[in-house]
């Protein structure tokens, strides 16, 4: 393999402009618009880019200036993005689900003087908080839609209008763009990315443009990338999990990067483009086993019988792949015939043939979807890492991979287990700190080390392996330890589950809130013949609460531990939402603030004595309408767990 | 622009009368919606408009040309589209080939181009499907546009029912209840829909609605009707403080 080793004395622009000269006329970009993929060469995209720079600083963009992206993905937001950093700006992105006052929040801390959004929806929520940013001097659209209404006010911009003043600046002054582009240096901050804040606001880490290419040349040394491999955008772009990829990795390999039609239609663009490398969160990967668990159920009587006869074949055949050990020749031909047969149609149907490598990260995957997945042919491995040392530092090797790890550090990346059992990191692409936050950076970096928050420890075969949250890690009533998040995955596990909350705290035992899933429990209840009309009215069906209590059976006949049964559990009326504050913007549970919401549940949970209980269920509609309902929820305690002892 | 005047029409069904003496002037540019209880004779006067029926009595003109007899396809050649009620959709077909059918009045190619499909046929199928990917893109279809018809969702369906009328490239759009069985971010969108139409695709709106709320917000004038009359007309403030209207809807103290 070539040395990369040069590429990381180049700022993102300045690499971009590198492939520029190695491969313009290559496709970089594809965005699928009115039903045709278009593509953009490197030629067209660092053009573009120029008229982006430049028009920014006709704006008033000036060095270390803020830009914000608030925009599904679409090529325009690389354009606004890298555009800014060619002419010394910083960028930022933040998630298209704010809520304006959060936006407002956001802007105002990162103090951003230009926005990006992609429609108007967005626009609108900028529009609100208007007021409290005198310091954004303009507000740019891509989507002209809706717009009528602002299009005489000179605080927004169309997007074309944009790349009409760049292109203007760059005839009178030929050569300004290149000396811009020079004048970056590799360790000067680029993007503010931020973190996720499962409590208060958002931080936001300052990455330099060394960060994003470190991390991309780092990931592709483990996993070799072809400069003809495609990858398909489809992460929030706010989140560090897409931009190491159309940041890092697409510059440091020269990928070519695809971006859906709409959020909605990404997974069918998806089939359509076969990426060779995928990232997503493990929701994504237990969303398409669903869609493959239905399909197959929705099959004829052949077909399920060869799918349940090859995947046995495919899981024992995955242990072997996993550990990297030799098959024996018998499975061998049973294995390939398996995936001739069944598997390969299968997996093409959901557009994942062509995939090497798909990742997983930002929060724990269940380990028998690992085996799922590696049984039907599709090489999933675990990553792990923060925003603060651009998303990926951890990560499986081909044929070493271990369901309960997270696999091991990327070359160039030291890990250190602290005293108190925390994960430290150190490499290349570790942030210099957050942005307007001394106090928390220095926190952050203590000792010189990325310190993660994360409790951990390294296993036998040098594998990172990651507990918990340090600061979520349990306690019961007899001392004993356990990870709430460890148990929630075990109950996610389970198809019927969609979401689950434990609890346990200083408390006698484990309990849970449960959601089920929509789309499997009401076709579960469809098969057998039970009636139901919402989300709220699925939930409560008693049939539904004996299949649930059957799978928490399940789960605590194979629980390590007595102490991580879980005595009792009711199921929620509604699905845990970003919208209502339950999770955070990657789908993470705000675990105190469920807690307070459904204080009267939680109580009811360890009552014995109560059964089922009234509660008004609140809900907030995405207009922003709230409703009441009454509903009753009842409460189930597990046989197979009697209540503790030791309880007052 | 043109304007679309129905005077004095009069439609009667045997003995009955649908519609008596109705006039009714659509200005360009506009939404003019058509309100009124039901059997008052709001789809009649949609049909008399869009060739379906013709008036017994009476006249229809749009711009310069008499509509009063004029068919279904030759109406709607001249730039007038209509959505159904009851869908009309071909619920086998994919929302894209439903789509590309409503505008088979432009494929005026012969058999021979359509045989061998280069030069002519495949330059017009190209610009046919350009234009209908224009108006799947202004409704936000594309996550449809290969699932057949009959296994989307009601709200869908009439979203599909409303682009057909679209890709017509309609200058007057009758739309005949869009809204009805819709929930509320249904009926949200779609009035989203109807108020970009009118204000960046230049469009005429003819809406016939049950939902008060809605006709109220987005109308500029609106039409009354009760027992195949018009009992009052105006905009909105207008109709809602007219005494026969109120007494149409809520009935007599």
């Amino acid at each position: 393999m070539e040395n990369t080793d040069h590429l990381l004395q180049f700022t993102i622009p300045q690499l971009l402009r590198w492939r520029v000269a190695t491969s313009g006329d290559k496709v970089a970009l594809r965005e699928k618009d009115f039903g045709c993929w278009n593509s953009y060469t490197w030629n067209e995209y660092f053009a573009l880019v120029r008229k982006t720079g430049l028009g920014l600083r006709e704006i008033g963009l000036a060095r270390e200036d803020k830009i914000a992206i608030i925009s599904d993905n679409i090529p325009e937001a690389l354009f606004i993005a890298i555009g800014a950093q060619a002419v010394g700006g910083i960028s930022s992105a933040i998630y298209q689900t704010s809520l304006p006052d959060e936006i407002g929040g956001i802007l105002d801390y990162l103090n951003v003087t230009v926005v990006f959004c992609n429609d108007q929806e967005q626009v609108d929520k900028v529009v609100e908080v208007r007021d409290r940013l005198p310091q954004v001097k303009k507000v740019i659209y891509e989507d002209p839609r809706g717009m009528r209404d602002y299009r005489d006010d000179d605080w927004f911009m169309f997007i074309g209008d944009l790349y009409k003043l760049g292109e203007e600046l760059h005839q009178r002054e030929k050569d300004l763009f290149q000396t811009l582009v020079d004048q970056g240096k590799p360790d000067d901050v680029c993007h503010l990315c931020l973190t996720s804040g499962t409590t208060g606001l958002p931080k936001g880490a300052m990455l330099t443009h060394r960060n994003y290419i470190s991390m991309g040349l780092h990931l592709t040394e483990v996993d070799p990338l072809e400069e003809t491999d495609e990858y398909v955008s489809f992460l929030p772009f706010a989140w560090i999990g897409e931009q190491m990829n159309s940041f890092g990795v697409a510059m440091a390999t020269g990928i070519a990067v695809n971006f859906p039609e709409s959020v909605e239609t990404a997974m069918e663009d998806l089939k359509e483009i076969g990426p060779h490398f995928m990232f997503g969160a493990p929701r994504i990967y237990e969303t398409i086993r669903s869609q493959i668990w239905l399909k197959m159920d929705e099959s004829y009587w052949l077909n399920r019988k060869f799918y349940a006869y090859f995947m046995k074949v495919g899981e024992r055949a995955a242990g072997y792949r996993m550990s990297g050990k030799k098959m024996p020749a018998g499975l061998q031909v049973l294995a390939w015939l398996g995936k001739q047969i069944i598997f390969r149609p299968l997996v093409n149907q959901i557009g994942l043939l062509r995939l090497r490598r798909a990742y997983t990260g930002g929060a724990a995957l269940g380990p028998e979807l690992f085996t799922f997945y590696q049984a039907l042919g599709v090489n999933l491995k675990q990553i792990y890492g923060q925003t603060e040392i651009v998303g990926i530092a951890y990560m499986h090797r081909d044929g070493d991979v271990r369901p309960d790890t997270v696999g091991k550090p990327l070359p160039g990346t030291e890990c250190r287990i602290s005293e108190e059992g925390e994960i430290l990191s150190r490499s290349a692409s570790v942030t210099p700190g957050y942005y307007k936050l001394p106090d928390k950076t220095a926190e952050l970096l203590e000792g010189g080390w990325l310190h993660s928050g994360d409790a951990g420890y390294i296993d036998d075969h040098g594998h990172l392996v990651v507990i918990d949250r340090i600061s979520d890690v349990m306690h019961n009533q007899g001392g004993e330890m356990f990870s709430p998040m460890f148990l929630e995955n075990r109950l996610k596990f389970s198809p019927y589950i969609k979401e689950a909350v434990i609890f346990g705290d200083k408390m006698a035992f484990v309990a849970a809130l449960i959601n089920v899933d929509p789309i499997v429990v009401g076709k579960w209840a469809e098969d057998r013949g039970i009636s139901f009309s919402t989300y709220m009215d699925l939930s409560a069906q008693p049939e539904v609460a004996e299949l649930i209590k059957g799978e928490v059976a399940k789960i605590n006949r194979n629980a390590e531990k007595d102490h991580f049964r879980i005595c009792r559990f009711a199921i929620l009326y509604k699905l845990l939402d970003m919208d209502d504050g339950e999770l955070t913007k990657t789908g993470k549970i705000r675990r105190k603030f469920v807690r307070e919401k459904y204080n009267d549940l939680y109580e009811a949970l360890y009552d014995d004595n109560v059964t089922e209980k009234r509660v008004e269920a609140f809900y907030r509609y995405q207009d922003g309408q709230t409703a009441t309902v009454d509903t009753t929820i009842r409460f189930y305690t597990m046989e197979d767990c009697p209540w503790p002892t030791y309880s007052n | 622009m043109t304007q679309l005047i129905v005077s004095e029409a009069t439609l009667t069904f045997g003995g009955l009368n649908a519609l008596t003496k109705v006039d009714v002037t659509i200005e360009p540019g506009i939404i003019t919606s058509i309100i009124g209880p039901n059997g008052a004779g709001k789809t009649s006067l949609l049909n008399c408009i869009s060739g379906f029926y013709h008036p017994t009595s009476g006249r229809i003109r749009y711009g310069q040309r008499n509509l009063t007899h004029a068919s279904p396809h030759q109406i709607s050649t001249i730039g007038i589209a209509r959505a159904f009620q009851n869908l009309e959709l071909f619920r086998g077909l994919s929302v894209l080939d439903n789509l590309l059918l409503a505008r088979h009045q432009n494929l005026d190619y012969s058999i021979f181009h359509a045989v061998i499909y280069c030069g002519k046929a495949a330059r017009i199928e190209a610009e046919n499907r350009a234009y209908v990917e224009k108006v799947i893109d202004f409704m936000e279809l594309e996550p449809y546009r290969k699932k057949m018809v009959g296994n989307l969702s009601y709200g869908v369906q009439k979203r599909v029912e409303v682009a057909r009328a679209l890709t017509l490239a309609p200058n007057l759009l009758l739309l005949d209840e869009p809204m009805a069985g819709m929930n509320i971010e249904e009926k949200e969108d779609i009035v989203r829909f109807i108020l970009d139409l009118k204000k960046e695709w230049g469009i005429t709106v003819v809406l016939v609605e049950h939902d008060l709320g809605v006709v109220m917000d987005i109308s500029d004038r609106i039409y009354v009707l009760d027992f195949g009359e018009v009992i009052g007309s105006g905009t909105p403030q207008e109709v809602a403080a007219n005494p026969k209207v109120i007494e149409a809807y809520i009935g007599e103290e």
